[in-house]
């Protein structure tokens, strides 16, 4: 099994934890991820609240370079996968769109590069029964809100990814390792996303809304599949904290982190130590499978 | 509820068309049903929910509604469009509405979005990715929040959350030809 893998910007700053967990899971699994050379921003938010044409023409230029590596284009942040999969759909469906964008990157690009998000990898080529097979550990019935945020279920004609008002990818994934995956309400809510830095008033009463919900519904911890979700709900119960009063303590980890875990791949190459609340209790918790 | 709008006079001709033209979305299908505010994680967060701005562009609001205060506190969350009943792409139309609200130069809303996304754009156009230290210096300097956040700066520099130095390896000769088109349709266009 071999993809492009596109990392993303935030690969090496607010999301390394993300990166290296995803690779050192493929590593284990035997997915062979390669980077396209010289790969490029995706354009995020600021693109396309900026310029549609610019919006679809960043991501372009990346599957570009996947259809001459002759490969999907496998993604693990779920911003650059909607942005990829967004400029799929602008393309292919407007003409008019198409030759901008050729225009622009200086090819023309016709939107068939797939693009798969990691999640769709490990569930649909991988499969369930194989990742169950290669576990060394198990989440020994740790309770985890899955938490999908937007940009992987909107917009689904989009994305196509699982059910856009109650995805269960996470939840299999979680159940498969051993854990309790839990039915709780806000598996879709926003938790404002790129508004970080501008509306931190905003985001703020968005993630304690959400993360308040998860303790509530008995959560052990969150797992996440997307930097900006993983950012924002960890970093900001500080601020929660200090305007509530309300200490969280939920650890935020990526999937692949978890997975990780349980295949028997060591905390420091899962980029553990870069959360902000500390995994301890869930490193502490996950215990030698029965068949490891 | 009540809306009132400005008559249309020469300075603030209707939105409307402008609107569904750049988010190429028909906005004359709306009925009103307002799941898109039912669903709207900022909509009581905002004075004007997204179900109201599909009225007032309706009704021919100009110019003035660029100051609403929702287009830059919108989460771009998807959910508006995702729920509306006649499939109308809700999201589309606030994107619409900021790249309208920059091009008319609306009045500024509150955590000044457009610094930060010509912050993070220049970064790209620079280093064919984004290089967030520069991008959040940038933004600090032009709002002067100066101090927000910096209690956290140590902590995700020793955890390598930020990297201090710039990207590389990236391919900029594409970036910048992106770029570079996109100024040159911008120029066409006025």
């Amino acid at each position: 099994m071999k993809y492009a893998y596109y990392p993303g910007c935030s690969a090496h700053s607010t999301a390394r934890d993300m990166h290296e967990s995803s690779v050192a899971v493929a590593g284990a699994l035997g997915i062979d991820l390669v980077e396209p050379e010289g790969w490029t921003c995706c354009g995020a938010t600021a693109a396309h609240q900026t310029d549609r044409v610019l919006a679809a023409s960043l991501p372009a230029a990346n599957l570009l370079k996947a259809r001459d590596m002759g490969l999907d284009m496998v993604a693990n942040c779920a911003a650059c996968y909607n942005r990829m999969k967004t400029a799929n759909h602008e393309v292919s469906t407007d003409p008019a769109m198409r030759k901008l964008v050729g225009d622009a990157v200086g090819r023309d690009y016709d939107g068939t590069v797939k693009v798969r998000h990691i999640v769709e990898v490990l569930l649909e080529d991988f499969g369930l029964d194989n990742i169950k097979n290669a576990l060394k550990r198990s989440l020994k019935s740790l309770q985890v809100a899955c938490y999908y945020g937007c940009l992987l279920v909107r917009p689904h004609e989009v994305t196509n990814f699982d059910d856009p008002e109650n995805p269960t990818s996470l939840d299999k994934l979680v159940t498969a390792m051993g854990g309790v995956s839990l039915d709780w309400p806000h598996k879709v809510e926003c938790c404002g996303g790129g508004l970080s830095l501008t509306r931190t008033d905003i985001v703020v009463k968005l993630t304690d809304s959400i993360v308040g919900m998860a303790k509530a519904a008995g959560a052990q911890c969150i797992a996440v599949s997307c930097p900006m979700c993983q950012i924002n709900l960890d970093l900001r119960q500080q601020d929660i904290e200090k305007q509530t009063g309300t200490r969280h303590d939920m650890p935020i980890l990526y999937i692949t982190q978890l997975l990780g875990l349980c295949l028997g791949i060591s905390p420091g190459k899962l980029g553990l130590s870069k959360l902000m609340v500390s995994p301890a209790k869930v490193i502490e918790k996950i215990e030698v499978h029965a068949n490891g | 509820m009540t809306i009132t709008i400005k008559k249309s006079g020469k300075e603030t001709e209707s939105l409307i068309r402008r609107v569904e033209e750049i988010s190429g979305v028909d906005l004359d299908v709306c009925y009103q049903c307002k799941k898109c505010t039912s669903g709207c994680p900022v909509a009581n967060l905002t004075e004007s929910p997204p179900s109201e701005i599909m009225r007032r562009l309706h009704l021919g609001a100009g110019d003035e509604l660029l100051g609403s205060d929702i287009i830059w506190a919108c989460v771009s969350c998807e959910t508006c469009s995702a729920r509306c009943p006649m499939g109308i792409d809700i999201a589309a139309v606030m994107d619409a509405l900021r790249i309208l609200s920059v091009e008319k130069k609306a009045e500024k809303q509150e955590g000044n979005m457009p610094l930060l996304n010509r912050a993070f754009l220049s970064t790209v156009r620079l280093f064919g990715r984004t290089y967030d230290i520069a991008m959040i210096a940038a933004y600090k300097i032009g709002t002067l929040k100066l101090m927000n956040d910096t209690e956290k700066f140590p902590t995700m520099l020793k955890k390598r959350k930020i990297a201090l130095l710039p990207p590389t390896g990236a391919d900029r000769k594409v970036t910048r030809r992106i770029f570079k088109k996109a100024k040159q349709n911008k120029a066409g266009k006025e």
